[in-house]
């Protein structure tokens, strides 16, 4: 097994981004990529291609269907197979981009609100996107910087927190000044979330995964509280906060039921401002230097201590955007569980996305479509929505393990160091 | 007699390199062959095939004049073969005996492990060719020296009959140097057969039976040791005549520059490693730091250029204090720094050429503007320092990491080098470089020295200290035991005063007779 031998340094996939980000064109390496797709692209989409066929093979061996088929014969038992999965990704298909029969229908007709509800599939695809974009910017940003915010959830928690109070306290604003000051309390909530184990990881040595973890109990526990004491609708028997002020919702772009809102146009603006931030300034250079070395950038005379706790608390500010976002645009108010795990997913979505924010889009797209078409799936094909979480893990596991995929596809080897994935591990 | 290996036309392609071109090499029943040549030369390349890690595009390999094919490593040692790698192969909580065992597991008739045995066999290995190794010590607990050795036991264990050891002596003291010679001679003695892979000189001189010199992939000659010196291995490595000796102009000392009193400073298990040290340099002359490694060089420097606290004393620059002031308030007041650990602390390996280049000026016009980045400056500024400085990369985009060690070295020089500095302080700057580097960067610390720079010079590499210094301060247990003019330090003096003989002894002992220092 001698060709085992070369290792792979984890700190080499950011080859093809680092190039990227200066916006030349590569140097031609030997033998590195040649032509076509570059790795860090082709093995996520292959992953994705797996996790499908995976998919489709839980979809069948779970399927009732299926096994009543065969028992009548093997030929109706690969018929019952193939229609159950089938009938299953139309569904995921039609519930998360739309319907293509009632699209085309609908643009012959032409009428407006028949469009727009033809399209609605694939744009509450996008509203699902938004939170995934947010969080997991906010854990890729954690990445770039050498931190592992696991505590995206929690800060997503007490962004929507802060964010649902400044909505329903302040009473009377113009919305050109309440959107504003509540998505700023938004994301203030979760610098405060990231700010404090980036100050323990700075000063203590405290490790970040320990203490997000911790932050995101306190988080959940204290939302608990709020939501059945100080935030609790009066009158009402659930645990949940008043009504957010019309002033401070994200406004729609079309009526009711498309709740197609402002805040998937502002992850993406978020997106690329964290994009300009970690390579076009000097601020994210000395971020990505002590994210990569941080021996090095003492050397080079940066502050770590201060990068540290300025990486986690811009990786919390932007969980909280996430969460209040989704008060803000989706729910117009505060329950408990608001949140299906975007802070969670968001790890995913980050490595997925190899810490790039294009890569996060595309990964966000990606989980937020999943997501939505799973709603139908369910609905529709009586597929059970976890199908979706085994396809995510499944993607997920591939994208960590592209040795599995490589040799699946039969893909070369990467050249010594061609790696894929940026994280730094637990080293702290 | 036919030869124990022979090596016909091996031919190794990489995309875009040719690694090794018709290498043809003979190595006789114990005889040390050194292969010399300059890093990136292809001698790694070379052994890595021989290893089985590679596989030849053309040529054949005989051993004991038989054909034989190496598909792998574990074929290699099927065939007697064995190598040292540079960077040792070692489980640090395991003892030495494990760690030979390792791979190789005998077992008793209850099936456990049999250390007993083992245990005795490495320890008739080590007595045998007296490598004195205590079979039940921990790797951990081991000095390198002896960790290598242990290697060396891996490869006898295994009844390896040609041993290629990979740049043994880089990671090596001088003491230890001598150690492993002993060991070697020994080895031969008792009918092994060695390959010897380095590109200094003189050890290759002092210990090899016949010497190849690669150059970019091809032999270029073999000769014996009795009809080469330095000069002519030196140019047949290069490629060109090589400037051994150095023409170093009479200095002119300016002001002071640096000027450091009293200083004290504790390492990282709290031991003061820095006693009570003083000196100053002055602009135009170049002070070296000499020592045996461990006796505080590092943290003098790292707590001169800001990296390490100071419990006590002053260190002064222009006339400034700058005790425990920030790094980044040294460099901006004129401090180059090249760093000991160049991967560690003076680069950025996951970086572009481009980007470590102004790992130190980022934050300052015209590399920034502002807050914001000036890439396509910072890409034509790195492509001018690649030409001026000579650091062979594929562009400036290219990662520091695909660079070799004495690329990556000058990428350091140029970033320190190119500013306007009134203080250089190099560390280790030659470390583990090939002789083309070490002479380019010798030339460029002569240069800033004519230009009025001040340079502190910390080495552990006698040689470098005296080719390079106008005064030689000698590091002893953490104190400076003695500052020598140039004209006073001979390797001697300096070396006995390196091994702590007190100042007064030394000279006398010295001026008795001449005394041999490893």
């Amino acid at each position: 097994m001698s060709s085992e031998k070369t290792p792979q340094s984890p700190d080499l996939g950011k080859l093809v981004l680092e190039e990227i980000n200066h916006e030349a064109a590569p140097p031609p390496q030997p033998g590195q990529r040649k032509r076509g797709i570059p790795q860090s692209v082709l093995i996520p989409l292959l992953a994705v291609l797996t996790g499908l066929i995976f998919g489709a093979i839980f979809i069948i061996v779970t399927s009732q269907e299926v096994y009543s088929g065969f028992g009548q014969s093997f030929s109706a038992g690969l018929t019952a197979m193939w229609d159950v999965v089938a009938r299953s990704y139309t569904a995921l298909f039609t519930g998360a981009l739309g319907d293509p029969v009632r699209i085309i229908n609908a643009l012959q007709s032409g009428n407006a609100l028949e469009i727009r509800r033809a399209f609605n599939p694939f744009l509450e695809s996008l509203v699902t996107s938004t939170p995934y974009i947010f969080a997991g910017l906010a854990v890729a940003l954690g990445f770039r910087a050498g931190v592992f915010n696991i505590g995206a959830e929690g800060q997503l928690f007490m962004g929507a927190i802060t964010a649902t109070y400044v909505g329903y306290k302040l009473v009377g604003l113009p919305m050109i000044v309440h959107l504003p000051l509540a998505l700023l309390a938004g994301a203030l909530g979760g610098a405060i979330w990231g700010f404090i184990p980036g100050w323990l990881k700075a000063k203590t040595g405290g490790h970040e995964v320990i203490n997000t973890i911790m932050m995101n109990y306190i988080a959940f526990r204290l939302s608990e509280w709020l939501l059945t004491g100080p935030m609790k609708r009066p009158g009402s028997f659930n645990p949940v906060s008043p009504e957010i002020q019309p002033s401070a919702w994200l406004p729609r772009f079309f009526e009711d039921p498309i709740r197609f809102h402002l805040g998937f146009f502002l992850a993406l603006g978020m997106a690329y401002v964290v994009y300009w931030f970690l390579f076009k300034t000097t601020w994210g250079f000395e971020l990505r230097t002590v994210g990569s070395n941080p021996y090095g950038a003492k050397y080079a005379g940066m502050n770590v201590t201060r990068n540290t706790i300025l990486a986690m608390t811009l990786s919390g500010a932007l969980a909280g955007l996430a969460g209040a976002n989704e008060v803000l645009g989706v729910n117009h108010f505060l329950a408990m569980a608001f949140s299906s795990g975007y802070g969670f997913d968001s790890i995913a979505l980050a490595l997925l996305g190899n810490n790039h924010p294009v890569g996060v889009v595309l990964a966000s797209l990606l989980f937020g479509t999943l997501r939505n078409g799973a709603t139908r799936m369910q609905l529709s094909a009586d597929i059970p929505i976890d199908i979706i979480s085994v396809l995510q893990a499944v993607i997920l596991a591939f994208i960590a393990a592209p040795a599995i995929i490589r040799s699946l596809y039969r893909l070369r080897k990467p050249a010594e160091g061609e790696g894929l994935i940026t994280i730094k591990g637990w080293g702290g | 007699m036919t030869p124990i290996l022979e090596l016909r036309g091996i031919t190794k392609r990489f995309p875009g390199v040719l690694a090794n071109d018709h290498i043809n090499l003979t190595l006789e029943k114990g005889q040390i062959h050194a292969l010399l040549g300059e890093n990136g030369a292809g001698k790694t390349t070379l052994m890595n095939i021989l290893y089985g890690l590679y596989q030849p595009d053309e040529g054949e390999i005989f051993i004991n004049g038989k054909k034989v094919i190496i598909h792998s490593p574990a074929d290699a040692i099927a065939q007697g073969i064995g190598m040292v790698h540079q960077h040792f192969m070692l489980i640090p909580v395991f003892t030495v005996t494990e760690n030979v065992m390792l791979g190789e597991e005998s077992t008793r008739f209850d099936g456990f492990l049999d250390r007993e045995q083992a245990a005795a066999r490495v320890r008739a290995i080590s007595e045998q060719y007296g490598l004195a190794v205590d079979p039940e010590a921990y790797i951990k607990d081991l000095p390198v020296g002896v960790q290598q050795r242990v290697e060396i036991i891996k490869l006898l264990y295994r009844k390896a009959d040609i041993l290629i050891l990979d740049e043994p002596t880089a990671v090596l003291t001088p003491q230890e140097v001598e150690e492993l010679f002993g060991i070697m001679r020994s080895l031969v003695e008792q009918g092994k057969s060695i390959i010897f892979i380095s590109h200094k000189l003189r050890e290759v001189l002092e210990i090899a039976d016949l010497i190849t010199v690669i150059r970019r992939g091809r032999v270029v000659g073999s000769v014996r040791p009795e009809e080469a010196d330095q000069y002519r291995l030196a140019s047949m490595m290069v490629g060109r005549d090589v400037q051994l000796e150095l023409e170093r102009p009479p200095s002119e000392p300016g002001e002071p520059v640096l000027e450091v009193e009293n200083l004290l400073v504790a390492d990282e298990l709290g031991q003061l490693a820095v006693d009570h040290v003083s000196f100053d340099v002055r602009s135009g002359e170049i002070l070296g730091i000499a020592g045996v490694q461990g006796n505080g060089q590092t943290e003098l420097i790292e707590a001169i250029t800001g990296h390490r606290h100071i419990l006590e004393g002053r260190v002064r620059l222009l006339g400034q204090d700058v005790t425990n002031a920030p790094p980044r308030i040294i460099t901006e007041l004129g401090t180059g720094y090249i760093p000991e650990d160049r991967q560690r602390d003076g680069l950025v390996l996951a970086f572009p050429v481009m980007d470590n280049l102004i790992l130190r000026t980022y934050y300052k016009p015209p590399f920034a503007r502002g807050r914001r980045m000036e890439w396509e400056v910072i890409r034509q500024h790195a492509e001018a320092l690649v030409k001026q400085y000579d650091i062979r990369t594929p562009s400036a985009l290219s990662l520091c990491s695909t660079l070799s060690g004495g690329n990556q070295q000058k990428v350091i020089v140029a970033r320190e080098l190119s500013r306007p500095i009134r203080l250089l302080v190099a560390a280790q700057p030659t470390r583990g470089l090939d002789v083309g580097s070490i002479e380019y960067i010798h030339q460029q610390i002569l240069e800033k020295r004519s230009q009025g720079v001040a340079v502190l010079l910390a080495s552990t590499e006698l040689d470098e200290i005296l080719q390079l210094s106008d005064r030689v301060a000698v590091m002893y247990r953490g104190q400076i035991v003695a500052i020598v003019p140039a004209a006073e330090a001979t390797k001697d003096y300096i070396g006995l005063l390196m091994a702590g003989v007190p100042a007064e002894e030394a000279r006398q002992r010295v001026r008795r007779k001449p005394v041999e220092i490893g």
